[in-house]
C-alpha cells in the first residue's frame, strides 16, 4: 500500500453484543464524509461488519483499523482470541463453530468470511492457535 | 437541477437561538450562530423536523396562500388525501370537496383519485422489477414522500437506483387533468392555476424544484393556513355538488402503510418517522434486508396525516382515516381503474422524469486528498472536544462542531468547556502578573506572604474545582 493517508483505529469487545456493528458503522460514515463511492463504502461496510461480528463472536478483544489513501483503502481486523485452526476450512461457505446462543440470535450460518473475500478486492488471513487471528482486507476505490 | 431552494426557512425575529432544532435534523442542517438558527440549505431535506421541534415557531415553510388564485382565471385545487382526515368525525370526503371549492377553486382534482392509478403503476413496476432483478439489488424503495427521496439523495446516494421510478400520486393527478380535462376548458395554459394542497413543505420544495413535463403545478397551500376558512365551509353545509371519485384504496394512502395495502404487496414493510426511516436506510443499504421486495418510508411519524403543515394530532387523523377508507371500498381497484392504469402504463405515463443526483453536502471536501486531511484534522480535535454532544456550540454534536472547525465555520472555544479550560489559564496568567510589581518597589508584608506560598504551590491547585463554576 502507498503513503497510508489516514489510520483511524475502533476497537472491539468480545462478547458485547450490545455494541456489536458500532465499529463498522464508524468506518462507514469516515468514508462518505471522505466521498468514497458508494458502491465501494457498501462493500467495505458489509465485509468491515462481518470483521467485526466474529470478534464479538468469536474471539475476546480486537480492533478494527481503517486505513485510506488516495487509491486504496485497507481494513484490518486482529483480535486476541483463540485463532483459526484451518483457515481454509474456515472460508467455507456454511462452516461455522458459533455457539447456540449466537445462533439463536440469527449468527452462526458459516457466511461470514466467504462474505468478506466476496466483498473485498484482496484478503488475507494470519492465524497464530491461542493467540488470535488478523485479516487484511484490501479495496480499490479509483 | 437547482437544489438550493428550500420551503423550510427560519423566522429570524422569533428564533431565540436556544438550540432545541439542531438535535432533531437527520442531516444535521443547523447551526446556532451569532444567537440565531441557520438552516445549511445544500443538507436540508424539508422534512420539518424543525418546525415540530421550535416551541417558538420560528421555522415555517414558504408557500403560496389564497391570494394567488387571484392570478388566474381558473383555478384546480389537488388536495391530498390526508385533508380528509383533518374534520371531525363523520365529515366526508364530498364535503371537504364541497368546501374548497366555496373557498375559491373552481374545480377539485383529486390526488386520492390519481393514488389509485399510481397503486397501479407501483404494484405492476414491481411485478416487473422482482421478475428481472436478483434479491442483491432489493428492497426497492417507494418514491412518494420526497423528504425521503432527498435524505436518500443526501445520506444514502448508494440507494438511489432503489427509488422506485414513479411519479407520486399528485404529479399524477396533475397530468391527469391536463391529459383528461384541459382539452374540454375553453383556457389557455397559463390561465390555469393548479394548486396542492400540501400537509408538508416537502412536497412544497418538490413542486418548486422538480422537472414538470407536461403538466405544471403553480403553487402549494398548506392544510394550516386554509383550515380555518374549510372548517366554516363544511360547518356552513355544502351549496356546491362535490362528487369524490376516490376509492378507500386512494384514501388510505394517506397514513403509514396505507400506500403498500394499496398496492396490496405481501412482502413490503412499511415505515414512517424520519429517524426511523434513516435507521432503516442504514441496514438496506448494509444488504440486511434483501429480502423484502418494497419499503414504504414516510418522513412523517403515520405517514402524510402527521405532515408538519396539518393541524390535527397524527394518530387521530390515522384513525379517520382507516375509517373512512373502509367506509369507502379499500380493498380492490375498481377495475376501471384498473383498465386505465395498464392503459397508461403501457404509453409510459407515470415513469418518473425526475433526474435524482447525489447530493454531497456531508462530504468534507471535493477532493479526496483534502478530505482526507481534513477528516484527520476532525479526529484530532476529537481528542481534545469533551464528547458530550451538549449542542451549546451551536452545532448538533462535538464531531459537527469539529467539522465546522475544520471547514473554519467554527472555532474551537465555541465549546464552552474548551474556553472555560482557556478562561481558567488565562485567569492564572493574570493573576500573576498583578502580584509582578516593578523590581524599583519594595514589598508590602502581605506581598512578601504571597510571594511565599506561590512558590511553595502552584496557583491553580489551592483552589477547589467548584470555585470557578460561574
Ligand atoms: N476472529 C476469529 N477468531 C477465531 N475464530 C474465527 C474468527 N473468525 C472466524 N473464525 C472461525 O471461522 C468460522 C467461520 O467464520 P464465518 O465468519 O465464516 O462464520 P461464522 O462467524 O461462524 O457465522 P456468520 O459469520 O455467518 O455469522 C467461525 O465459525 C469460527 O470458527
Ligand atoms: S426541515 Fe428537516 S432537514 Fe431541513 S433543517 Fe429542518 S429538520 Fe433539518
Ligand atoms: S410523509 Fe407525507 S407529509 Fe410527511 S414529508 Fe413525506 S410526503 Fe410530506
Ligand atoms: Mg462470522
Amino acid at each position: 500500500m502507498t503513503t497510508p493517508g489516514m489510520v483511524l483505529h475502533f476497537s472491539v469487545e468480545g462478547g458485547d453484543f450490545a455494541a456489536a456493528g458500532e465499529a463498522a458503522s464508524k468506518i462507514k460514515k469516515a468514508l462518505r464524509k471522505i466521498g468514497i463511492d458508494a458502491g465501494v463504502i457498501r462493500r467495505v461496510a458489509i465485509a468491515a461488519y462481518e470483521a467485526e461480528m466474529n470478534i464479538v463472536l468469536h474471539a475476546r478483544r480486537g480492533r478494527l483499523v481503517l486505513e485510506v489513501a488516495e487509491d486504496k483503502l485497507q481494513v484490518i481486523a486482529e483480535d486476541e482470541g483463540p485463532g483459526i485452526p484451518d483457515v481454509n476450512q474456515a472460508m467455507q461457505e456454511g462452516f461455522s463453530t458459533a455457539s447456540d446462543l449466537a445462533r439463536e440470535m440469527g449468527f452462526g450460518a458459516g457466511m461470514g468470511l466467504p462474505n468478506m473475500k466476496k466483498c473485498s478486492d484482496t484478503i488475507t488471513i494470519e492465524s497464530v492457535k491461542d493467540r488470535g487471528t488478523k485479516v487484511v482486507m484490501g479495496f480499490d476505490h479509483r | 437541477m437547482k437544489i438550493r431552494y428550500h420551503s423550510v426557512v427560519l423566522d429570524e425575529e422569533k428564533c431565540q437561538g436556544c438550540t432545541n432544532c439542531i438535535k432533531n435534523c437527520p442531516t444535521e442542517a443547523i447551526r446556532v450562530r451569532g444567537g440565531k438558527a441557520v438552516i445549511l440549505t445544500e443538507r436540508c431535506v424539508d422534512c420539518g423536523e424543525c418546525i415540530r421541534t421550535c416551541e417558538n415557531h420560528a421555522k415555517k415553510a414558504l408557500s403560496e396562500t389564497l391570494d394567488d388564485l387571484k392570478n388566474f382565471r381558473y383555478r384546480i385545487a389537488l388536495p391530498a388525501p390526508s385533508l380528509y382526515g383533518q374534520f371531525k368525525q363523520g365529515v366526508m370526503p364530498r364535503a371537504v370537496l364541497a368546501a374548497l371549492r366555496q373557498i375559491g377553486f373552481d374545480e377539485v382534482y383529486e390526488v386520492a383519485a390519481a393514488a389509485e392509478l399510481t397503486t397501479y403503476a407501483v404494484r405492476t413496476y414491481l411485478e416487473e422489477y422482482t421478475a428481472k432483478n436478483d434479491r442483491k439489488n432489493l428492497p426497492l424503495i417507494s418514491s412518494s414522500c420526497p423528504a425521503v427521496v432527498r435524505l436518500i439523495q443526501v445520506r444514502f446516494p448508494g440507494l438511489i437506483p432503489r427509488i422506485i421510478p414513479v411519479e407520486p400520486p399528485y404529479v399524477t393527478a396533475a397530468k391527469m387533468f391536463y391529459r383528461e380535462r384541459l382539452p374540454e376548458l375553453e383556457y389557455s395554459p397559463d390561465q390555469i392555476g393548479l394548486f396542492f394542497i400540501t400537509p408538508c413543505p416537502a412536497k412544497i420544495t418538490e413542486i418548486k424544484t422538480a422537472i414538470q413535463a407536461g403538466y405544471h403545478v403553480d403553487g402549494a397551500i398548506p392544510f394550516l393556513s386554509i383550515f380555518g376558512k374549510l372548517q366554516e365551509q363544511v360547518e356552513a353545509g355544502e351549496k356546491v355538488d362535490a362528487h369524490p371519485q376516490s376509492t378507500g384504496v386512494g384514501i388510505g394512502w394517506a397514513r403509514a402503510g396505507g400506500e403498500s395495502v394499496a398496492v396490496k404487496w405481501e412482502n413490503a414493510l412499511s415505515v414512517d418517522g424520519i429517524h426511523h426511516v434513516a435507521a432503516l436506510l442504514e441496514e438496506i443499504e448494509m444488504d440486511k434486508l434483501n429480502d423484502i421486495d418494497y419499503i414504504e418510508a414516510m418522513a412523517c411519524p403515520e405517514g402524510c396525516v402527521g405532515g408538519a403543515l396539518t393541524v390535527e394530532n397524527p394518530f387521530v387523523a390515522r384513525v379517520k382515516i382507516r375509517k373512512l377508507a373502509e367506509a369507502a371500498n379499500d380493498k380492490e381497484l375498481p377495475p376501471e381503474v384498473a383498465a386505465l392504469g395498464a392503459k397508461l402504463y403501457s404509453e409510459d405515463f407515470f415513469r418518473s422524469q425526475q433526474d435524482l443526483p447525489a447530493i454531497p453536502a456531508l462530504q468534507l471536501d471535493k477532493d479526496l486528498g483534502v478530505a482526507i486531511k481534513k477528516l484527520e484534522q476532525v479526529e484530532g480535535l476529537m481528542t481534545k472536544l469533551p464528547g458530550l454532544d451538549c449542542g451549546a456550540c451551536g452545532s448538533p454534536t462535538c464531531r459537527s462542531l469539529a467539522e465546522d472547525i475544520v471547514q473554519q465555520n467554527a472555532q474551537l472555544s465555541d465549546c464552552i468547556f474548551i474556553l472555560r479550560e482557556e478562561l481558567e489559564e488565562l485567569a492564572s496568567k493574570l493573576l500573576l502578573l498583578s502580584q509582578k510589581r516593578p523590581p524599583a518597589l519594595g514589598q508590602t508584608g502581605s506581598e512578601k506572604e504571597v510571594a511565599k506560598s506561590e512558590s511553595q504551590e502552584s496557583l491553580g491547585e489551592n483552589r477547589s474545582p467548584d470555585d470557578h463554576r460561574e
